[in-house]
């Protein structure tokens, strides 16, 4: 959880969910009642550091009284909502929204992605072998990172990292519309001749791995990358002075990648170029 | 905001272009010349807050750049950015959103060939291939083929646009493969469009009420505006007030006529009552339904109507800024409201002292460049204020935070004529119009396998077929799709639906945008629907995931049963309920939630795939 400063104290809004009376402070959204009543609401978009796009479409809840269901991360509780998570409309339209996602994207190294395939029975395959598929070859043009928008479901994550939510940097944007809309930089160029100053913070929420560390790149292609061989270690950035919070991933006692934790007050998980990627002289033994 | 540029530099046209609309820039900060402007200007900056409060001209400044080179580069695009104080991969982002722009290199002139439903029907596949072969590469026209022209009446229909100072547009409809490549190669001298009264098959005729002056008028007058009943509406609403006018707007008991149908009373009180200000008015002219051009020629033939209602509702919900959206594909009905709102101001009836009443409002036009998702309400705002024409999520809605995060009624054309009679005929005589629950006059554009297509203005409760006799219905009549491609389609043995929104609901279909085309037997049904899919496909703006693969997957099965039936075609036939589905429940937007509809009629109601 982020920590939050204290503030006026809020009022309490009073709703039902799933048949259940629940109160949640006002402000609050339906999806952080339902995970506070320990329901179990699958989303991609929806990020801890960032205002939801509402984009994936993955949350959706039906809402009494609504033409159409709601996105619970991004829909306000209000006092005397009739909320239910889990009927046979929510179901569908979840299964079809994995479906339309899983068939047109790799979601390979996207985390809970199988389990929902499975919970909801979602078959992508069903759309047959000539279904558009993005089929776009990962852009290898600097030394940091890598971005396999293969990957990309366009949850906006990162545009909005990089832009007025984080970064203020505005290095990427989206660009084209419907099918063909991608994430890119100005003039569609190679990073190299964008704005992009590397600070790694797009990494840090994209949700599937479009975007990662070039190091991970690397070691999946060489079947390197065992997560569960490695550890997290958590300490102080040693540039500068402000003391950002620096989690070390480390696999056979190499510094691999560098995140950083969400519920730091002070980043809230964003670093510069130097703590997300300047860790090569620490290992460095010759 | 950390802004950075890359080393592209516009061209000197380019970089006129631009200054024409935002004036010559103060310092190199925003793009000047270092050189000439010597050192000392380096120690002070224009930008910040009030260069990025500047951001909503950046449509306009793309579209500079656009007209006047017909496509737009790295150096021009950077140079805006400079200018506007944007940074370069948002401007990229909405510069590629737009059909109209391009951000690679093409011909000055571009011929935009319509191959919607109406000019499918009559030919334009054919067009299309003949204008192909005949403007080779070598002709120096690049041929774009493209959604709904908005001239269904005049289909198939042509927009030839060639990019100069200033640039020159010119429509060829109904045209042939000639007609449409000498359009193309010299749009400066091609003969003028008919005039708009050719669309108003009625024209003259005294019972009308929104159309009574089309044809009738000069469109260039103000004198013969008000010579024919002009601004006394305005002059009753300065009578009244402004909870007046909206109480006489309830009482009429008008409706939206763009489609969702919401009483328009109740958005202008709940904006009107709004604390925040400023309020704004927008009228949304981005008419892009495939089907419908009542709002073009409504423009094109009575455009002080327009101005007038504007100013009235201005005045109801407290607004002194309106924005008219107009769609990028209408040049005619563009000049027709430039000259009308020039002449508006300058007769004192519109600027600070409206009619010497002491209330102030104006009206900017804002240039659509090719989007119809840019026609949901909340879409238009992000496309007027410089951002991609993505709908927002809603709530919060308009009436409380909408244009510029301010509250803001939108209205379409239609619906804000339909003032000008409430307010000079009264609430009582105007309700007393049409049904019960559907009260006033309506326009139905009235389009494909009929003798006299055209905007037909009836009252509500006549019926379809009653409709489709005066436009001259002809044989072998196989389906009629109303509300356009966001409606549904009706069989020939339903010609008794009563054209009200009550009547449409029961009968399971809807209004819609007023779209009636009428497709005999020689239609190919199957073809038709795919085109529709390909229409949603293209315009979907691919934010939301079961918009932006749904309509893919859907044309996708569209295109495998093309000529299936029965058993055939049933897998893909559940395929498409399925997703069509979740695309209803699940989408953000109502071009989402729409997508599926005239499909699913034409499964249900014609049997399409049995």
């Amino acid at each position: 959880m982020t920590a939050i400063p204290l503030g006026v104290p809020r009022r309490l809004v009073e709703f039902t969910l799933d048949g259940q009376e629940v109160r949640v402070p006002e402000g609050s959204t339906i999806l952080d009642a339902c995970r506070a009543a320990g329901k179990e609401v699958p989303t991609l978009c929806q990020g801890d550091t960032l205002t939801p796009k509402n984009a994936c479409r993955v949350c959706v809840v039906e809402l009494e009284g609504a033409r159409t269901l709601v996105p619970a991360c991004s829909r306000k509780a209000e006092a005397g909502m009739e909320v239910r998570t889990d009927t046979e409309r929510a179901r569908h339209s979840r299964k079809v929204v994995i479906e339309l996602l899983a068939s047109s994207v790799d979601l390979s190294t996207t985390p809970e992605v199988a389990g929902w395939i499975k919970e909801y029975e979602a078959k992508p395959d069903r759309f047959g072998p000539g279904a558009a598929r993005l089929d776009e070859e990962p852009k290898i043009d600097n030394g940091l990172y890598v971005r396999d928008y293969d990957k990309c479901i366009l949850c906006y994550k990162c545009v909005d990292a990089c832009g007025d939510q984080w970064q203020n940097t505005f290095a990427i944007s989206v660009s084209g519309r419907g099918f063909d809309a991608r994430i890119a930089v100005e003039h569609d160029a190679p990073l190299t001749d964008s704005a992009c100053v590397y600070c790694g913070n797009c990494i840090e929420v994209c949700p599937t791995g479009a975007l990662s560390f070039r190091s991970e790149f690397d070691m999946r292609a060489a079947g390197t990358w065992d997560e569960s061989a490695q550890t997290e270690t958590t300490t102080v950035c040693a540039y500068c002075g402000v003391g950002c919070n620096l989690t070390l991933h480390v696999q056979d006692n190499e510094i691999v990648k560098v995140t950083s934790p969400h519920d730091n007050p002070v980043t809230h998980g964003n670093l510069c170029i130097k703590g997300r990627f300047g860790y090569q002289h620490v290992q460095n033994r010759d | 905001m950390d802004l950075h540029f890359g080393d592209s530099k516009p061209t000197d046209e380019e970089r006129a272009a631009i200054d024409g609309l935002l004036g010559p820039p103060e310092s190199s900060w925003e793009g000047a010349a270092r050189d000439e402007t010597g050192a000392a200007d380096l120690r002070w900056a224009r930008g910040g807050r009030e260069a990025r409060e500047r951001r909503d001209l950046l449509l306009p400044g793309l579209h500079a750049v656009n007209d006047r080179i017909g496509w737009i580069s790295e150096g021009a695009l950077d140079y805006l950015c400079r200018r506007l104080t944007v940074p370069p991969a948002e401007a990229y982002g909405v510069a590629t959103f737009y059909a109209m722009f391009s951000v690679k290199p093409r011909p000055a002139t571009v011929l935009h060939v319509c191959t919607d439903l109406a000019c499918a029907a009559a030919g334009a596949a054919e067009l299309c291939a003949g204008v192909e072969a005949r403007l080779g590469p070598g002709s120096g026209v690049g041929v774009e083929r493209g959604p709904c022209l908005g001239l269904c009446e005049r289909a198939p229909a042509v927009l030839a646009v060639r990019a100069g100072d200033p640039v020159r547009t010119a429509v060829s409809a109904p045209t042939t493969v000639a007609r449409a490549a000498e359009t193309a190669s010299a749009p400066g001298s091609a003969p003028e469009e008919p005039p708009p009264a050719f669309a108003v098959p009625q024209a003259g005729d005294p019972s009308l009420v929104l159309l009574s002056r089309v044809g009738v008028v000069d469109p260039a007058s103000l004198d013969d505006y008000r010579a024919h009943g002009g601004y006394a509406a305005l002059r009753r609403a300065f009578a009244l007030g402004p909870a007046g006018v909206i109480r006489e707007v309830t009482d009429a008991g008008l409706v939206g006529r763009g489609g969702a149908a919401f009483p328009t009373g109740r958005k202008w009180q709940a904006t009107a009552s709004q604390p925040d200000r400023p309020h704004y008015l927008v009228c949304n002219a981005d008419e892009s339904e495939p089907g419908t051009f009542k709002d073009r020629v409504v423009m094109e033939g009575d455009p002080y109507a327009l101005v007038e209602a504007m100013t009235i509702a201005a005045y109801a919900v407290g607004a002194h800024k309106g924005y008219l959206y107009l769609r990028g594909e209408y040049p005619r009905a563009l000049r027709r409201m430039e000259h009308a709102i020039g002449q508006a101001r300058a007769r004192g009836l519109l600027g600070e002292d409206v009619l010497g009443q002491g209330y102030a409002f104006d009206i900017e036009i804002r240039r659509g460049a090719g989007a119809y998702i840019c026609g949901e309400e909340t879409a238009l705002f992000n496309s007027i204020e410089g951002y991609r024409g993505e709908p927002r999520s809603k709530p919060p809605f308009p009436v409380e935070k909408g244009l510029f995060g301010k509250p803001t009624a939108e209205n379409n054309v239609e619906t804000l004529v339909n003032v000008l009679p409430i307010l000079t005929r009264g609430a009582e005589a105007y309700a007393a119009i049409g049904t019960p629950g559907s009260t006033g006059p309506k326009l139905y554009c009235v389009s494909g396998s009929v003798d006299r297509p055209g905007i037909y203005e009836l009252p509500f409760g006549a019926t379809l077929g009653e409709l489709l006799e005066s436009a001259g219905v002809r044989e072998g009549l196989r389906a009629v799709l109303l509300g356009g491609a966001a409606g549904g389609f009706v069989r020939p043995d339903e010609l008794d639906i009563p054209l009200t929104f009550e009547g449409t609901r029961a009968a399971g279909t809807t209004l819609g945008s007023g779209v009636v085309m009428a497709f005999d037997d020689t239609v190919p049904l199957p073809r038709l629907l795919l085109r529709i899919a390909e229409f949603f496909r293209d315009e979907s703006c691919g934010q939301c995931v079961p918009c932006r693969v749904g309509t893919v997957r859907q044309e996708e099965a569209l295109h495998r049963i093309a000529e299936r039936r029965g058993a055939a075609a049933a897998d893909d036939v559940a395929l498409l309920r399925e997703v069509g589905r979740a695309m209803r429940d699940a989408s953000i937007c109502g071009l989402g939630q729409t997508a599926w509809n005239a499909v699913e009629s034409a499964i249900d109601r014609l049997g399409a795939y049995e």
